[in-house]
């Protein structure tokens, strides 16, 4: 008689990246194709799910799976093939963004969209479908996919592209891992010309030209992106600092062979030259209360007042989030959530109006708002619309959790009544009846079909499936 | 209607888990409803279907949500155990606490040795006890997290004229659990032991001369503070820790004449 189904030593409490919320699983780490089917057999034959995670970079519960098996693919991670000449790069699913910039920098190739962290692993980014601050210009990962192969729970193997198999791969990628899980993905990188790109950072002062310039900027530009000071109220509501950088072209640089040297681009360990950057959430820590980060917000947008052109390093300017090392340790042992949504640009200018205001009049301001200008995709479980996205930061505490779940709730309703639509790598409180609304019935069937014919005994299930599209 | 599934947990609304193994009635059924009202999700395990599928019935409409859910099973069936623990582990989305409230007494007269009663009595005080700590203790283990709870008794500190078979199956899970707390307590796990005195359940209903008598639900609370405590033995309610003390302490000379 076996005590427990499965041997002990696999159980591990996982969590989101917020730290918001953890999970009981038993987690394997297969390292090949047979192995991955192993761990599905695993499953159907103690009537487990498995839920897939790589990096754990989803701010909510897409990597998670309470009680059930979590199939990690991070040692899936070599790069099998690189072409220098086409930009070709075919990589396991396991391979991170950090080292696949790292692998093609020298060659002369960027990746065309990367998310504001390299930790992120490709199917993770695949599965969410995700977007840059480029969205605008080259839409989302999944437009630079020329195929992938994928193992479904039935033990089938597929091969999908644009043209083979289209409905699987419009949905797989944007399917949050929920269909089958990638073995091998073929993307196309971009050329590049120098590791810099020309940046240019200045403040915009209100709602109204903080759209207005997002709107007017993202075209003219290879990447935009704003910061939003969400403590800023009155005539200031809205107010913060766009950044938007271009391509060097080629021959500008004199030196590309230099600044494409993976050594250039990374990121300096300490700050000041001395301070070393591991310690830094520590001190931030204390400024994590609502009036230390309208001073930090404030301090922010005034030494910004300057219209500033300078040359940065792709790695510096795309991935902020990576500058501070376990910066989300600084919101404290409730951890952060984060609310991102994305409105239309005819109503977004009413809708952030009336968000922001409600975050205030709550006593709940955002300690992080991020705005990006967006344009609409093919996927199935697209989050994309013709407009703008709003990302906020929330810090859970032990007190706000009541006020800030009703909060979120109001905040949806302004969304969707705003024509939006929300993130499955970032909202952790979506309910079934707002998903359905926004993606529509005939989106949710075609996805409950298409998951029926590739996963038929319901094996893959995460906790945000259960929870956002068990009911529906 | 609540949803036939449990409560989602979100980084807004955590809510910890149990399963507890007798709940259909007594001490089992007031610390399910104690342990909702707390904010718990619980997988409830008893033989009776019906008077579990009322209690689950009368806790989710309560909370408006599902809080309670139930499982038939009889600890006896020792082999179905780990498979079904997996299930409700899979149901609960994670474990915080098991708590193996199954036990029976049945009546022994003065002068009746009947053998059939206490293996009986054994069987479901104590070996269905190693069946579910079991699995318990293993994945609590893989966690190193977690607490494991089993109701005791009083009745395990003394064997006595009138259940000997029901003092010793409690006095087995109490040495089991102080055992399965030596190990486990290194992997940051706590046991807990509870020795409930006399509680107005079915055990005690045809003494109604018994002395101290705590209700359910008072009990439950008692279990329910040992709980949150992280306790290692806990007397519900508390005098009794005193007066087992002195009835330890009675010299067998006395003892064997005693009747009670």
């Amino acid at each position: 008689m076996t005590t427990l189904s499965l041997p002990f030593e696999h159980l591990t409490t996982l969590e989101n990246f917020g730290h918001s919320l953890k999970a009981q699983s038993y987690l394997y780490k297969p390292t090949n194709v047979a192995q991955m089917m192993e761990v599905f057999k695993t499953a159907k034959q103690n009537g487990l799910t498995v839920t897939l995670r790589g990096a754990g970079r989803s701010y909510n519960d897409a990597a998670l799976n309470g009680g059930g098996i979590v199939m990690d693919i991070q040692d899936m991670n070599r790069i099998v093939s690189w072409n220098p000449e086409s930009g070709l790069v075919t990589c396991e699913p396991g391979v991170t963004l950090q080292k696949l910039w790292q692998h093609i920098l020298p060659d002369g190739w960027w990746p065309p969209v990367v998310s504001g962290t390299m930790m992120t692993t490709l199917g993770g980014c695949l599965g969410m479908n995700i977007h840059g601050k480029n969205n605008f210009k080259l839409g989302t990962i999944g437009e630079h996919v020329v195929e992938f192969k994928a193992l479904l729970p039935t033990g089938a193997e597929v091969t999908c592209s644009p043209n083979l198999n289209g409905d699987l791969f419009h949905a797989m990628i944007s399917g949050m891992g929920m269909l089958g899980v990638f073995t091998s993905i073929t993307l196309q990188m971009k050329r590049i010309h120098s590791g810099l790109l020309n940046v240019r950072a200045w403040n915009v002062p209100n709602l109204e030209t903080h759209v207005q310039e997002l709107f007017d900027n993202a075209p003219v530009n290879d990447y935009t992106v704003g910061w939003l000071d969400s403590t800023a109220g009155g005539k200031g509501l809205g107010r913060g600092q766009l950044h938007t950088a271009k391509y060097i072209h080629e021959g500008e640089d004199p030196e590309p062979k230099k600044t494409m040297q993976v050594a250039y681009q990374t990121l300096p360990s300490t700050m000041f030259g001395f301070f070393p950057k591991s310690v830094i959430h520590y001190f931030m820590a204390p400024f994590m209360i609502n009036p230390g980060v309208w001073l930090v917000n404030t301090a922010k947008y005034f030494a910004g007042m300057k219209d500033k052109t300078y040359p940065q390093s792709h790695a510096a300017f795309h991935f902020l989030l990576d500058y501070v090392p376990n910066w989300e340790l600084a919101y404290g042992r409730g951890g952060l959530i984060q609310y991102q949504s994305f409105i239309p640009k005819e109503t977004v200018v009413e809708a952030w109006r009336e968000i922001l205001t409600l975050t205030q009049k709550r006593g709940l301001p955002s300690y992080l708002g991020v705005t990006k200008r967006h344009r609409p995709d093919k996927f199935l479980l697209s989050h994309a619309v013709d407009g703008f996205s709003l990302a906020l930061d929330f810090k859970v505490t032990r007190g706000n959790r009541a006020r800030l779940a009703s909060m979120l709730q109001e905040l949806d309703q302004i969304v969707l009544e705003a024509g939006g639509r929300f993130y499955f790598a970032k909202n952790s409180e979506t309910t079934p009846e707002t998903a359905k609304r926004y993606l529509g019935k005939e989106t949710v069937e075609r996805f409950k079909t298409l998951k029926k014919r590739t996963d038929p005994n319901n094996l893959l299930e995460s906790d945000l499936y259960r929870r956002v599209f068990g009911s529906l | 209607m609540a949803d036939p599934r449990p409560a989602h947990q979100t980084p807004l609304k955590t809510h910890p888990r149990a399963i507890l193994i007798g709940a259909s009635s007594g001490i089992g059924a007031a610390l399910a409803r104690k342990l909702t009202n707390e904010g718990w999700i619980v997988a409830l395990v008893g033989r009776r279907a019906d008077l579990l599928d009322s209690l689950c019935a009368e806790i989710n409409t309560r909370h408006g949500e599902t809080r309670a859910l139930a499982f038939t099973h009889d600890v006896t069936d020792h082999a179905s155990a780990p498979a079904l623990f997996t299930q409700m582990v899979k149901s609960l989305g994670g474990l915080d606490a098991l708590i193996y409230n199954a036990g029976v007494l049945l009546k022994v007269k003065l002068d009746e040795f009947d053998a059939q009663k206490d293996l009986e009595m054994t069987n479901i005080n104590y070996l269905g006890a190693l069946a579910w700590l079991n699995p318990a203790a293993a994945y609590f283990q893989g966690l190193k997290s977690g607490q494991i709870v089993g109701i005791g008794s009083v009745a395990g500190d003394r064997g006595r004229v009138a259940a000997p078979a029901y003092n010793a199956s409690k006095a087995a899970l109490h040495t089991y659990l102080e055992a399965l707390r030596n190990r486990l307590t290194r992997h940051r796990i706590s046991v807990l032991t509870v020795k409930p005195g006399f509680v107005a359940t079915d055990m005690i209903k045809d003494n109604p001369r018994t002395p101290m008598v705590i209700s359910a639900e008072q009990a439950a609370e008692g279990i329910y503070k040992a709980m949150r405590a992280r306790k290692q033995v806990a007397y519900v309610p508390a005098q009794w820790a005193l007066i087992m003390q002195v009835i330890r302490h009675i010299p067998s000379v006395i003892f064997r004449r005693l009747t009670f």
